[in-house]
């Protein structure tokens, strides 16, 4: 198979039959599809006729009227609904990028523990993960709110970590990074969500085994946008705030609901069976005197795998890992079930309750996940484009 | 030139123990391990077992321990959900014959393998939908919905991918079609629904369906969701075949044309089943993401074994017991799953092994 061959390009059929027969096929093909959507549309038109109402996106201008519980932006019911589905989307966004932090390192640390020398820790991993990717996620996320989280200490037991962070019944409890609401009234719950993404994502990448530049440029970055946070609060716009246990609850800090630490739980453990397996995968296709010729050169098992192994694994890991991302902010979904309000529950459940506005609340949803996965496969073609295929494995 | 086997290294006991105590490291992740072991194992089995109450019919008979009267008297929603108490013989032969037919299909050693495939996909779906919804043969009519349980986690998942195989390798022949306008629709249509999350599509099934039907056909809830899952099964079912497609060599369908082959015969006859072949790993991996997935139904109301047991664990009555139910429900599911994954492992290096020879 080696000569090329001159039939085959790119391995598609070959058109068939003369121009005349081409033509009709085509014709036959738009012919089929004008009549399908025709029909659809028709459909669509009298069905909604029926129940009197009309295809318009005026709704979204209109006073919201709910309130939504759990909101990383400042969000009333006086507010539109446009407002409303951006709340969504926010916290969508939130847990997903928790959710893919928190999968991320944690599912790189079971891949190692499965490719650990030691068989009870690899066997033990093994059957966890199993556990996790063999049971349904929706299962899982109920089971961490209505079990786990049930069953955790009240607020006066709080498991605390350093007097600054405090998990009990009620969620979590972590320290605020506060704006002074003189200067910047609207972003104060984003900036201190931004600065603790910043830390997390930070500390994400310092564990990732990315090539050392790319790392050099996101600590960097990350650590300006620290030291800008850190100027702030020196120059007294910004101050930090930790939980204080008032009575019977926590005064102070922000507190992270139940049904969000839930959804993170859920969402993370769920990608980070997948994760696990994924990591194990692509170390155990690196050629096997790539491990060798580390152990020749006196590294230590760990090393080895850090500094030799997972750098080459990561040209084969990377596509099948950003499409667990895209599983997890899809699955963020979820949420729906413990009312977590992201985007199809505000916007496909309260609004479309509301207003009736079927066909515009789903394409909203709609639209949202497809632009953020296209953008997202459009990133991981470029990358492909650049890692990938250079390096020659 | 022959060659030998290279040689197996066996280790005695004593040999495979010491490289738990290889290095201080793997000693102390051993200790560590054998000390987690020693704390949670004996925890889980009193609740589980020794402090569990299995016999006896109301709240007060239990104790401490799991409560696992509750998933007894529970029992009939879990499995059937509303389907009429007397006539729950008919999923239980269903799932008999079901049991019977993977069995068939999948042991290697039988010699009617491909009928006992073309069994369970072609003829056995049509069958047992019409024997569990009855209306022949005095059999009662049972409406879909009243089925539940896990009954309607295996009835949709069942439906989705059978119709969704041949769906697929349409798609996936379309998205590979050297026509630009069939290509694009394709592939905009494969990944249209790939891009959707499931509880997005199932609300698409419940809510924008129905209005896109001409008026005086009207699936209901179950008839909506299978339909909704199909079509999302389809755009996966897709991705699986085109690898299949893409992995068969090209000389496959040039050999059956130059046998002078209609171009549709090549396809039927040579390329579709090798092709399908191929891909089977990646369809059963589908199958049962799918299964799982058909726990969500849920979110949409309607009541498979996991919405079952989310009603039962709001009954007064038995109030408390959400960790019981759970571990139940994932029980079921785990083991479900593992047998199809250890299946589909085992059919993949059969197929490799084919593949090399």
């Amino acid at each position: 198979m080696a000569a090329a061959h001159p039939i085959a390009l790119e391995g598609r059929s070959q058109p068939r039959g003369g121009r005349a027969r081409r033509l009709a096929q085509q014709g036959a093909f738009y012919a089929v599809l004008i009549a399908l959507g025709a029909s659809l549309l028709y459909n669509i038109d009298r069905n909604l006729a029926e129940r009197g109402l009309s295809l318009s996106f005026d709704f979204l201008a209109r006073p919201a009227g709910f309130e939504i519980a759990i909101k990383a932006i400042d969000f009333s019911p006086r507010d539109t609904y446009a407002a409303a589905a951006l709340v969504g989307i926010v916290n969508t966004l939130l847990v997903s990028a928790l959710a893919i932090v928190t999968a991320t390192i944690v599912g790189f640390t079971a891949g190692a523990m499965l490719l650990s020398s030691n068989p009870i820790l690899a066997r033990s991993t093994q059957a966890f993960t199993e556990l996790i990717r063999n049971t349904p996620q929706l299962l899982q996320i109920l089971f961490v709110y209505t079990v786990i989280l049930r069953a955790l200490p009240s607020a006066r037991e709080s498991l605390s970590l350093g007097g600054a962070v405090f998990l009990n019944v009620r969620g979590l409890f972590i320290p605020a990074i506060l704006t002074d609401p003189a200067a910047m009234p609207r972003f104060g719950i984003a900036a201190n969500e931004a600065a603790w993404l910043c830390l997390a994502g930070l500390i994400a990448s310092l564990f990732l085994p990315l090539s050392r530049r790319w790392k050099t440029w996101l600590a960097g970055g990350l650590l300006a946008v620290l030291a800008g946070l850190l100027a702030a609060m020196l120059g007294g716009a910004l101050k930090i705030e930790t939980p204080v246990l008032r009575g019977f609850n926590f005064r102070g800090g922000v507190q992270v609901a139940p049904e969000l630490v839930a959804l993170w739980i859920g969402l993370a453990v769920y990608a980070s069976g997948f994760i696990a397996d994924m990591v194990r995968g692509a170390v155990l296709a690196v050629p096997k005197g790539q491990g060798e010729a580390a152990a020749a050169l006196g590294l230590s098992p760990f090393l080895t795998l850090r500094l030799v192994k997972l750098p080459q694994a990561l040209r084969i890991l990377v596509p099948p890992l950003v499409s667990q991302y895209l599983n997890i902010l899809k699955s963020s979904t979820l949420g729906l079930a413990i009312a977590y309000p992201e985007i199809m529950a505000v916007v496909a459940g309260t609004t479309l309750n509301q207003t009736g506005h079927a066909i515009e609340t789903m394409l909203i949803v709609m639209l949202f996940f497809i632009g953020t996965n296209l953008t997202i496969s459009y990133l991981i073609n470029v990358y492909n484009r650049r890692v990938v295929l250079r390096g020659g494995l | 030139m022959t060659s030998l086997p290279p040689p197996v290294l066996r280790r005695s006991l004593a040999q495979r123990l010491r490289v738990l105590f290889a290095t201080p490291m793997n000693a102390a992740i051993t200790l560590a391990m054998i000390g987690l072991a020693a704390w949670l194992g004996p925890k889980l089995f009193v609740w589980a077992v020794s402090d569990a109450t299995f016999l006896g019919s109301d709240r007060k008979a239990c104790g401490d321990g799991a409560c696992w009267i509750f998933i007894r008297i529970r029992m009939h929603d879990l499995m059937y959900g509303s389907y009429p108490t007397p006539e729950t013989y008919r999923p239980d032969l269903c799932a008999l014959a079901l049991v019977a037919l993977i069995g068939a299909a999948a042991w290697p050693g039988n010699p009617r393998r491909t009928e006992g495939l073309v069994a369970l996909l072609l003829v056995y779906p049509l069958a047992a939908l019409l024997f569990l919804r009855g209306g022949f043969a005095g059999l009662p009519v049972v409406e879909t919905r009243l089925w539940g349980g896990l009954l309607l986690n295996f009835v949709l998942s069942f439906i989705a991918i059978v119709v969704s195989v041949p769906l697929g390798l349409l798609l996936a022949e379309g998205r590979r079609s050297s026509q630009p306008e069939i290509a694009a629709f394709c592939t905009g249509f494969i990944e249209i629904w790939r891009a959707a999350p499931i509880v997005t599509i199932l609300f698409f099934g419940i809510v924008i369906l129905p209005l896109m039907l001409p008026r005086g056909i009207d699936f209901n809830k179950f008839g909506c969701v299978a339909i909704a899952l199909t079509l999302f099964s389809s755009a996966y079912m897709a991705e699986a075949i085109r690898g299949g497609l893409q992995a068969l060599p090209a000389g496959q369908h040039e050999a059956a044309l130059s046998l002078s082959l209609k171009p549709w015969q090549a396809r039927l006859l040579v390329v579709w089943p090798q092709a399908l072949r191929l891909s089977i790993p990646a369809i059963v991996t589908n199958a049962i993401d799918l299964f799982k997935d058909t726990s969500l139904v849920t979110i949409v109301g309607l009541f498979d074994l996991l919405g079952s047991l989310q009603q039962a664990i709001k009954d007064p009555q038995w109030l408390g017991l959400a960790a019981e139910g759970y571990v139940f429900v994932a029980g079921v599911f785990l083991a479900i799953c593992s047998v199809l994954s250890f299946l589909a492992r085992r059919l993949e290096r059969e197929l490799a092994v084919d593949r090399h020879r």
